[in-house]
């Protein structure tokens, strides 16, 4: 099937982007890599009246460093920021996550600021950038703002993004020298996880001191297991500790249940794949 | 945009994929639809030096890019190496999947010229084969990089 009919506009700045999406009003979309847009326009789940592309705003594009944080603009290719120096080095889970997102042809279109303005609950990235407390810039009408990740995820494809507003690039605070790892678990290639954890942990001497983990598909946004956080704080990073601080995973969570697997198979999974992520991001 | 090397300017509705527009406006019909959902790989060609599944692009974000599909690929009536690693070691049965397959396969030896048999596995992973059960995909992406032993007939086709 192909999209219904639309009009398309290509800024080549984002005051310009703002103005088009002002201009059109409610019944605008914004198409970033337009990996998850296309299809759903092509399945005639949406049909927008104007089409807004952020393909051409150079400024959107990139990663940089900003003293104790590292910035991803928006417009960032997964396949870009896989290879990204800093990124790697700084905010290891999210290179580890977009290494098994989508495929090679999906990575090389979509985009950082699209998957998580998407918002899908069985995204890749969601779950990485609340455990690393991203903060997510966001130009409007007004100006711009700065949204935390607890508060940028909102419900099922839904964010604090308002209709008129674009988001422009998402802070990272650096964390050189911590362990990471995501740990995603799929039944067929290239596909969204039916649970995936995300691990970044600070190890010293065999010793955890500081932890973040979070959980993808769990609930109707990314989830962090601040449960399992607490208790492997101090622990030595042994598979005996480790198990016991994951066991906790599930805490506090609504997994969906649906043809993939139950809420009760989902809690399971979280425990299982905690330890693992925990323990390959420990080196254990 | 460019397409295997010819420049073409065209007025298309907002609403066209790539992959219409190679095939209905310019005739390019080596490049195939195998799926509805963006899964199958079939599509596969080249934008801007990297793969991407032509169905799931518009042809207005293409605007000003340099394309190349399948059939840009063979020069002065030779098959391009990975076309003929393909033909000699048997890579395809119905040869749907083929044009994006080759396509992907190429962009797998650019990214890295001699990948193992798992990076090969996984840079194939969003193309489908109904037929063939991958294994002489593999082999040929293989051949291609020059890691196996390449059959004579490889060596006088390409
Ligand atoms: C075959 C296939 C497999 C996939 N597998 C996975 C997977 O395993 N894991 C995974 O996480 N994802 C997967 N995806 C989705 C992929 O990650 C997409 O790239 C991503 O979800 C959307 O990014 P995009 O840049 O393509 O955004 P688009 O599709 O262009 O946009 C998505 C939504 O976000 C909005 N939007 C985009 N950018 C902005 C912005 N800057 N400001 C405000 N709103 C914005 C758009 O209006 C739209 O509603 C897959 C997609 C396909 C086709
Ligand atoms: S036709 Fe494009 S991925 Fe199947
Ligand atoms: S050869 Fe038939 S689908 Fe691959």
């Amino acid at each position: 099937m192909i999209p219904a009919q639309f009009e398309y506009v290509a800024p080549t700045t984002l005051e310009d982007a703002l103005q088009a999406l002002a201009d059109a009003g409610d019944d605008a979309k914004i198409i970033a890599g337009g990996q998850s847009l296309l299809p759903v326009l092509r399945m005639r789940l949406n049909a927008p009246d104007v089409v807004i592309d952020l393909g051409r705003i150079e400024s959107l594009r990139g990663v940089r460093d900003d003293g104790d944080a590292i910035v991803v603009g928006a417009m960032t290719r997964h396949a870009d920021v896989l290879t990204d120096p800093l990124v790697r080095e700084n905010a290891f889970v999210i290179t580890k996550a977009v290494e098994v997102l989508a495929d090679p042809q999906v990575r090389h279109r979509g985009t950082f600021g699209g998957a998580l303005a998407h918002a899908d609950p069985a995204g890749d990235l969601g779950a990485p950038a609340l455990a690393l407390d991203a903060e997510f810039v966001v130009a409007g009408p007004r100006g711009t703002r700065t949204v935390a990740a607890e508060d940028f995820f909102v419900d099922l494809f839904t964010t604090a993004l308002e209709e008129n507003e674009i988001l422009t690039e998402v802070r990272i605070p650096k964390r050189a020298g911590w362990g990471a790892h995501y740990e995603k678990f799929v039944r067929v290639a290239h596909q969204w996880p039916i649970v995936a954890v995300a691990a970044a942990v600070k190890v010293d001497g065999g010793t955890i001191r500081e932890a973040r983990v979070g959980l993808t598909n769990m609930g109707s946004t990314p989830l962090r297991a601040r449960a399992v956080e607490q208790a492997l704080v101090g622990q030595p990073a042994t598979d005996e500790a480790v198990r016991a601080a994951a066991a906790s995973a599930a805490e506090g969570t609504d997994p969906p249940s649906d043809l993939n697997g139950d809420a009760d198979y989902r809690r399971h999974l979280a425990t299982v794949l905690t330890r693992r992520a925990v323990l390959a991001a420990a080196g254990a | 945009m460019t397409v295997d090397g010819a420049s073409y300017t065209d007025d298309v509705e907002p609403r066209m994929l790539l992959v219409h527009y190679l095939r209905e406006r310019l005739g390019k019909t080596g490049t195939v639809v195998g799926c509805d959902t963006s899964n199958c790989g079939a599509c596969t060609v080249h934008l801007d030096g990297r793969s991407v599944k032509s169905c799931n692009v518009l042809a207005v974000q293409v605007d000003g890019g340099e394309v190349t599909t399948i059939e840009g690929l063979s020069q002065g009536g030779e098959l391009h190496p990975m076309q003929a690693a393909f033909h000699e070691c048997h890579a395809l049965q119905c040869g749907f999947c083929t044009p994006g397959m080759i396509m992907q396969a190429i962009d797998v030896l650019n990214d890295n010229p001699k990948p193992t048999e798992e990076q090969i596995r996984e840079g194939l992973e969003g193309n489908l084969c109904r037929c063939t059960g991958y294994h002489n995909i593999v082999r040929a992406v293989q051949a291609a990089s020059g890691q196996t032993a390449v059959p004579a007939a490889i060596e006088e086709s390409a």
